[in-house]
């Protein structure tokens, strides 16, 4: 398999630049790619693929009944990331979750955002996300989003744009971690050759990062996962973190609470719990304080949350900086909280509440992506260049009946990768993940997960939607000229959402 | 170690030491058919004794050929104890454990579903079925090997030994149990080549027969009863087994040999002791089938005694230790 016979298109191209030569951060992977035998890099594919299998590294899909678990595809070609774009790209995220966790703060005390009028009260008072029960708490370290998932796209123009904040229980990291590890099995000489940044230590940065989250007085704190159980779609993320922080994966049933401790039931009597890394939405933790009929959760864990025996991450709450209509302010948001230009741009974002906003929505269905605002993994999503006219119009009457639900941004021509299809390369449309954790300080991992849609022109790279993955590769250093692909540059599509 | 994963790596342990003793009862069966004397009436129905099931097999079949009986043992999705369903089980409950135990385990486990299911649908398995039951038996010694070899010998790994060894000494009773019952009537062999034949087969079911030829030589009945109940050093041997559970329960809980904290120990004790100083003669002539239906009553016993003990949370929660104030 070579690449002579593969062409860029119209689209940005991750590996391959001007006149369909290799990007300079992508020359030794293509050269060794060249080099091999026929059939090569084939027969790797299908021994990475093997290995996933072994592993064991799948996902759930809900309301697939037949076999509910899925081997989460995966293509050999990385994502190369240059150190320059890298950088920026960092810098840009740390931005982004400092002016959020201010943002999720304010909005639980003082409202200062809403008092300016930079962010108009409604929209917070509607947001399904927002948690009457966290008004006026701090949590440790007074910082709510410990554990974030930013979705980042790159359009036409080499622009990065930031599509989606996931500040809930964003998912995905563990097949980052795998990823590399089948990566490094099947291609060693590349990564002989190339100076690529390391992802493993993400597991112990987790770590370090809940403990210090423990209350002072505990000694060594006692941090556990608490997953909603093995039926759960991201499932096997949850005991791959637990397995390899070294800490103890518990479910709703194994914990109880009692006189403002929370305890875990173990052969030997029960264990008190310091840190809870919950894998549950708020909706779900505790049946006293939130849904009643919640089976997955832990009566009364809001309480010794609020008296200080146990922390939470993501804290309770910090939904409401993860609606999608909260997003369209981010930039605004940015700006009020550190009196800076957002460095990673937003895409362009139509909020339908807006009515000016919802006539010129309406008005370009066809040209538009509307998303729901409080779903995410694909679903209640509309790519309006390729739905049906039925769909549109059914569209069309969700936005009419509900408008605060829904925005609208104009349909990105994301960026592709090479992909093995079919036995030769095709360009793939993908987007990338990267994952912040924030304690005593800021950590973003040298990486993160592409996400590549495998039907041919697709957009949704989401795993439940026919979408794989690929290994991510963030240079350390980069060779010569290679700042040709580190985009700094003001965002080429404008819109006058923000500016209204 | 929480309760919940306690339970569900005993059950896993418990599983595949299930699925490799169907898959021997069946490898060993197969071979014995193939010299059975030409015209004599194969004997398929006893395995589905062995593993319990007989009700449930007649109703759903109502023939048993070698065929029905082997896809019952086998591939049934429906029998919760086929081969096909214990490795079903035992994947779902390393499922809920996957954190707790180690990767190479996970591994191991996930190679040993994927031959079963990908056989499923495979009708060359059965023109070929010693290489299909081989491949069981012998994933799951790996499973048990990795699991020697990668896995801290405390907490978790003794309730997976818990399990293996309680799960095994079971098996062997039920063989012993139903092969007695069927062999001893057949007066007319004894002696015969054929009478050999068949308790070498009992022997091989448990995997036993090139050791009990080093420790006994010559095959006979009540030296095989012996063998695969009293002995203390065979591994698939009850007394072996029981042993086993006692040092692992101690283990777990931490009381010292000798003395006991819960009705699990205290139960492992006695049947130690009494399987210590039996006498094969004794059991025999009081009736081994009753001698075994008892044996096999306690050991449901022990197993509840761990549930119980270990399994079930119903201690009320703790009242906790006075701490300074912490403002949230």
């Amino acid at each position: 398999m070579k690449f002579q016979s593969y062409r860029a298109g119209a689209f940005f191209d991750e590996m391959f630049g001007e006149n369909d030569t290799p990007r300079a951060i992508a020359k030794t992977l293509v050269n060794i790619i060249q080099s091999l035998p026929d059939g090569e890099l084939l027969r790797r594919q299908q021994s990475a693929e093997r290995t996933l299998l072994q592993l064991g590294i799948t996902f759930n899909v809900y309301g697939d009944s037949a076999g509910t678990e899925k081997i989460f595809p995966f293509d050999l070609l990385p994502r190369i990331v240059s150190a320059a774009e890298w950088t920026w790209i960092e810098r840009g995220l740390k931005q982004r979750i400092t002016a959020l966790n201010l943002f999720i703060n304010d909005i639980y005390h003082d409202q200062k955002i809403i008092k300016d009028k930079v962010v108009p009260e409604e929209i917070i008072r509607s947001a399904k996300s927002f948690r009457e029960q966290c008004v006026g708490l701090t949590p440790p370290l007074g910082i709510w989003c410990h554990i974030c998932g930013t979705d980042l796209v790159r359009h036409r123009d080499g622009q990065i744009y930031v599509l989606e904040d996931n500040l809930r229980c964003p998912s995905g990291v563990s097949y980052v971690i795998e990823n590399r590890q089948v990566m490094k099995r099947t291609f060693p000489q590349v990564f002989e050759a190339s100076r690529i940044r390391p992802v493993g230590e993400y597991p112990s940065r987790l770590r370090d990062m809940l403990e210090s989250l423990a209350s002072p007085d505990v000694e060594t704190p006692r941090v556990v996962v608490l997953t909603p159980g093995t039926y759960n779609s991201a499932y096997f993320e949850h005991s791959f973190l637990a397995q390899q922080m070294g800490v103890e994966l518990v479910e709703g049933r194994d914990l109880v609470v009692s006189d403002g401790f929370v305890w875990m039931r173990t052969t030997k009597g029960f264990e008190r719990v310091d840190v809870i890394y919950r894998r549950i939405d708020d909706d779900f933790i505790d049946p006293k304080a939130f849904r009643p009929d919640s089976a997955l959760g832990v009566a009364g864990l809001m309480e010794a949350y609020k008296a200080g025996h146990v922390a939470l991450a993501n804290a309770p709450g910090t939904g409401v900086a993860d609606d999608k209509v909260v997003y369209a302010y981010v930039p605004k948001i940015v700006k009020y909280y550190l009196n800076q230009e957002i460095i990673i741009p937003n895409v362009p974002t139509y909020v339908c509440a807006d009515p000016k906003e919802q006539e010129y929505v309406l008005e370009h269905l066809d040209e538009l992506v509307v998303k729901a605002a409080n779903e995410s993994g694909g679903y209640g999503m509309l790519v309006g260049p390729h739905a049906t006219k039925e769909l549109r119009a059914e569209f069309a009457t969700r936005v009419r009946a509900n408008p605060r639900n829904y925005i609208a941004q104009p349909t990105l021509s994301l960026s592709q990768v090479p992909t093995i299809v079919d036995g030769h390369f095709e360009g793939r449309h993908v987007d990338l993940r990267p994952y912040i954790l924030y304690g005593k300080s800021i950590f973003v991992l040298p990486g993160g997960l592409t996400r590549v849609a495998l039907k041919k022109g697709s957009l949704v790279v989401n795993s439940s939607q026919g979408g794989g993955s690929k290994d991510t590769w963030v240079l350390s250093d980069d060779p010569d000229a290679v700042h040709e692909s580190a985009v700094v540059a003001e965002p080429a599509v404008t819109t006058g959402a923000m500016q209204s | 170690m929480l309760s919940r994963v306690a339970e569900s790596i005993y059950w896993m342990s418990r599983y595949i030491e299930r699925a490799e003793n169907v898959a021997r009862f069946i490898d060993v069966n197969l071979n014995l058919m193939l010299d059975l004397p030409v015209g004599s009436t194969q004997q398929w129905l006893p395995l589905v004794d062995t593993a319990g099931d007989h009700e449930e097999f007649t109703r759903r079949y109502g023939s048993d050929t070698p065929q029905d009986v082997i896809q019952f043992l086998t591939f049934d999705a429906d029998n919760p104890n086929s081969i096909l369903s214990c490795l079903r089980a035992a994947r779902e409950n390393a499922r809920s454990v996957r954190e707790i135990i180690s990767s190479e385990m996970w591994e191991q486990l996930n190679k040993f579903y994927l031959i079963v299911t990908s056989a499923v649908t495979k009708p060359a398995v059965l023109a070929d079925p010693h290489e299909f039951f081989s491949a069981v038996k012998m994933s799951s010694h790996l499973f048990v090997g990795v699991t020697e070899g990668t896995m801290t010998h405390g907490e978790g790994w003794n309730f997976i030994r818990l399990g293996r060894v309680l799960e095994r000494a079971d098996k062997t009773s039920r063989i012993l149990d139903v092969k007695y019952f069927i062999l001893l009537p057949t007066v007319a062999h004894v002696g015969t080549t054929f009478d050999d034949l068949q308790w070498a087969a009992v022997l091989r079911s448990a995997s036993a027969f090139e050791m009990y030829r080093k420790t006994h030589g010559r095959i006979h009945p009540r030296r095989v009863v012996e063998f695969l109940l009293l002995n203390a050093e065979f591994p698939r041997a009850i007394h072996f087994c029981l042993t086993a559970s006692r040092e692992c329960t101690h283990a777990i809980s931490g009381t010292p040999v000798g003395l006991f904290r819960n009705p699990a120990e205290q139960l492992l004790a006695q049947l130690c002791a009494e399987l210590a100083y039996a006498q094969v003669d004794d059991i025999v002539e009081s009736g081994l089938h009753e001698y075994l239906d008892g044996l096999q009553a306690n050991m449901n016993q022990v197993s509840a005694h761990v549930a119980e003990t270990f399994f079930d949370a119903r201690m009320a929660p703790p009242v906790a230790r006075k701490r300074k104030e912490i403002n949230p």
